[in-house]
């Protein structure tokens, strides 16, 4: 039995210790915000904050997250920053089909949070790990910037 | 009830019902015209979409209709809001249960494909608005003892100024339900428009951006067991043994689900069945098409495409005008296999009880999904349940019910609720692939280059003939000449030819931009084939041919707003280019410019696409610009680098390292110009991705003077 700190409380987690985050979180908790992708941590889908850094919980066992902080998309806008960006999303209308914006919205989350100001290089290299088949990267760049904008 | 047609004039055919809805309130049952309904003048009332206001004055939408993405739950909703005097969140969608009555108008199935769900609702969803609207103002009328004429609404209200009173529509809905249809209504002027046509932000953002929206794979239900799958890697092969005590010895594991081609692992969490299904290390046997190839299956289609196919279209006497031109121009196109990669991975949720099947997915098809599911369990289709769920992406993926039978055969080996996941490389491997095309395409010209003949053969799989036979006639599909047959371009012989070559065993579906995609590529890469052979400018010789002035005008404003025919600046070592496309589909009139740059390695780099799109009114700009956005990212994605390919039988690509997706970094800018328009709308979700591929692909002749036949483009430079 692993217990982890999850959205700001402690949960115990009834799985064996290799288990990835992921389906830790999705099977073993029903917590279904974080989503499965790819399982080999190619698109991004399943980003979580792992003390703070956008983590990719499909490939991350449960026990390497033993005494840190888990933040996920269920509560990543309890926060200045993930509001922000959650508002800036929906105020450019970023969202198509939706499923990966969980993971793009944590990613962008621990960006702003290390970068308040990030340029377009920044945003290419924190982002590029995040596939949406859909296709929003124009408006997923301009929602970053415009979220950047609001917290300044 | 009441029947009537309303006399706005503008749809003869469309008809409303109206009744008190079950628990209060108004019901507004509306037929939406479908090819059936259009083929039969008489055509009876069967209403296949509802409309219920309720007492608390919420605006309950029921249809067909679902969300992939595409930003048709937004759109919808502001053709009734508009016309219905109601702010947009009024009105609350529901998904529509399986039945033959929500029928797309104009596929004439349940449906959601082909950029349809605005061309069928922008009449009748505006005209049972305007019904509504109408008969809420009479019921007004008839409480205050006075005359509706003196009545106005606004946001859900029924106003009388002159009296100083106003009613909620919730207050209105049961007076409403006595009354008699209105014999006429009258549309709002397009100029008192304030949702329509105006750039409405999506109703369904807010669940899709803080974790709370339900795909279904995201179901939870008491009980339920997880399972993920293996089918035979060779297309066609069947389950030989497996290993059930390694599997079982993996803590979780409930049990391992024999398939004819195929294992389950059954177990409490994805991650316990991932490593039993590993565990269980399945045996197969490989079959007739142990050894087929890629190379095989082109060598088949351009062996069977040097006979003629079937005539998909004819003008004048082609054989005779290709001896008649100055010279003729000819070449081969080639199209690969290539997955739908949806980011939800296929899944389906299902609980065999003995009253009935409980079905939890998310579905472009929810009728031929519950008929499938209804077939392999052996059940009446009524006593299948279909639970539909927002989709993580279709593509056309989610058109198929492969994925579903499957689900419903393992669900009867298993007691209680099972969801099936499968895998990323279970959906690469197994998905229904857009087929490999081949085709041979030709024309001759005059002494200034300009076509006077042109044959065009398109040889491949007929996904029509498989999905809906009645409309594959003659051997032609017409999905598969979409694209071909009706072009912008005045050319005075044509002849263009269908041949249903199918790849043996590898199962073929329709992928994002259908038909048009295909011949896109072909129709467009060989116009800009035949300018560069006439020494013109590619814009100028497309704007000699093109025939109508809407076409003409998207061509023009497309080479104004890229800066077509300015210099271009290439960074050190990179050669740059644009191209240009243009295509007449899904109602839509689209052109795009490309520009690339390509470095010394040949790798290409979209740096910019410039798209103009005429879809006539446009409903929601804001959606049509999302919707070229990412379809066109959708086109150069394939166009630059997927394919997928057969060694041995088996798929050889499985995971996103493998199958690469257009990433941030190589997102271009896309600057999106809707032209202004009164006409009918036309499709948006799919022309994005059509002219994509053959724009990219003209520029990359413009940057290297190499002209790209077959695709991806990846690997067809050559270092000069």
């Amino acid at each position: 039995m692993a217990t982890i700190n999850l959205n700001g409380r402690d949960v115990a987690v009834d799985l064996p210790d290799d288990t990835p985050l992921l389906w830790a979180l999705r099977d073993g908790l029903n917590m279904t915000g974080t989503k499965f992708g790819c399982g080999i941590a190619m698109c991004g889908a399943c980003t979580v904050h792992v003390d703070g850094q956008a983590t990719r919980s499909c490939v991350t066992p449960i026990s390497a997250v033993a005494g840190k902080k888990i933040t996920t998309i269920e509560s990543v806008g309890e926060a200045k920053v993930g509001a922000a960006v959650q508002a800036a999303w929906q105020k450019l209308d970023v969202v198509q089909c939706g499923y990966c914006q969980s993971g793009q919205i944590m990613s962008a989350t621990a960006l702003l949070a290390s970068n308040p100001k990030p340029s377009d290089a920044d945003i290419d290299a924190a982002m590029s790990g995040n596939v949406c088949r859909c296709a929003t990267y124009v408006r997923i760049r301009a929602a970053i910037h415009e979220a950047a904008k609001s917290l300044a | 009830m009441n029947i009537i047609a309303p006399s706005t004039g503008l749809s003869r055919r469309s008809f409303l019902k109206l009744g008190a809805a079950a628990g209060g309130g108004l019901l507004i049952e509306l037929n939406l015209p479908g090819a059936r309904a259009l083929a039969a003048e008489d055509a009876r009332f069967e209403p296949n979409a509802f409309i219920r206001i309720g007492r608390d004055g919420v605006v309950t939408l029921v249809m067909h209709k679902v969300e992939m993405g595409q930003g048709t739950y937004t759109a919808i909703p502001q053709l009734i809001a508009e016309e219905l005097d109601v702010p947009l969140d009024a009105v609350k969608l529901e998904h529509a249960p399986p039945d033959p009555k929500y029928a797309d108008p104009i596929i004439g199935a349940q449906i959601t494909g082909g950029s349809t769900s605005i061309r069928g609702a922008w009449k009748p969803m505006r005209e049972a608005g305007a019904t509504a609207r109408t008969l809420l103002v009479q019921a007004a009328a008839k409480k205050w003892n006075t005359d509706a004429a003196r009545l106005t609404t606004r946001d859900g209200t029924v106003i009388d100024a002159a009296g100083g009173r106003r009613a909620g529509y919730g207050e209105l809905v049961d007076i409403a339900a006595t009354l008699p249809v209105p014999t006429a209504v009258t549309l709002k002027d397009p100029k008192d428009f304030r949702l329509v046509g105006k750039p409405v932000r999506r109703i369904d953002a807010a669940g899709k951006v803080n974790g709370s929206a339900r795909f279904g794979i995201d179901v939870v239900l008491p009980g339920m067991k997880v399972a993920t799958v293996a089918a035979s890697p060779v297309f066609g092969g069947t389950l030989a043994g497996v290993d059930d005590a390694a599997a079982q010895k993996v803590k979780g594991v409930r049990q391992v689900v024999k398939l004819d081609n195929a294992v389950a692992v059954v177990a409490d969490h994805m991650w316990a069945a991932k490593q039993g299904l590993a565990a269980c290390a399945p045996r197969w046997k490989d079959g007739a098409h142990a050894k087929l190839d890629t190379a095989q299956i082109f060598a088949h289609l351009e062996k069977s495409s040097e006979g003629p196919g079937a005539i998909a279209h004819r003008a004048g006497d082609a054989a005779t005008a290709m001896k008649t031109g100055a010279r003729r121009v000819d070449a081969i196109y080639r199209q690969p296999m290539l997955a739908h990669a949806t980011m939800e991975p296929i899944n389906c949720t299902v609980d065999l009880k003995a009253d009935g099947l409980d079905v939890w997915v998310g579905t472009q098809v929810p009728g031929i999904a519950q008929a499938v599911a209804a077939q392999t369990a052996g059940l009446k289709p009524e006593q299948v349940r279909i639970h539909n769920h927002l989709l993580g992406g279709g593509f056309g993926r989610r058109l198929e019910v492969d994925f579903i039978a499957q689900a419903v055969a393992i669900g009867k080996q298993v007691r209680g609720p099972v969801k099936v996941v499968w895998t990323r490389e279970e959906d690469i491997q197994h998905d229904m692939y857009r087929p490999p095309y081949l085709d041979r395409i030709s024309a001759a010209v005059d002494a200034k280059g300009m076509p006077v003949a042109w044959t065009h053969r398109i040889a491949g799989s007929s996904i029509m003939a498989r999905f809906f036979p009645p409309a594959f006639k003659d051997g032609v599909d017409p999905d598969a000449v979409d694209g071909a047959v009706e072009l912008p371009y005045a050319i005075p012989a044509m002849q263009v030819e269908y041949q249903q070559v199918e790849p043996p065993a590898v199962p073929t579906a329709f992928w994002r931009g259908v038909g048009p995609t295909r011949n896109g590529f072909v129709v467009e890469g060989f116009i800009d084939e035949l300018a560069a052979a006439a020494g013109q400018d590619p814009v100028a010789y497309r704007r000699a041919l093109v025939k109508d002035a809407r076409t003409r005008a998207v061509l023009d404003l497309a080479a104004e707003r890229s800066g077509w025919g300015t210099p271009l600046k290439a960074a050190a070592g990179t050669r740059a280019g644009r191209g240009i496309a243009l295509m007449h589909v899904f109602g839509s009139r689209v052109a795009q410019v490309a520009e690339v740059e390509v470095n010394t390695d040949n790798e290409v780099r979209v740096r910019r696409v410039t798209c103009v799109i005429d879809c006539g009114f446009a409903v929601n700009p804001l959606t049509v610009a999302a919707q070229m956005e990412g379809g066109i990212m959708f086109g150069l994605t394939a166009a630059l680098w997927n394919e997928i390919t057969l060694a041995d039988g088996r798929v050889q690509q499985s995971n996103f390292h493998d199958v690469r997706m257009m990433r941030m970094n190589e997102a271009p800018r896309i600057d999106v110009h809707i032209v202004p328009s009164a006409e009918a709308p036309g499709g948006v979700g799919e022309p994005g991705t059509s002219v994509a591929i053959p724009a990219v692909v003209n520029a990359v002749f413009a940057a290297t003077g190499q002209r790209v036949r077959t695709l991806p483009i990846a690997g067809q430079l050559k270092t000069t």
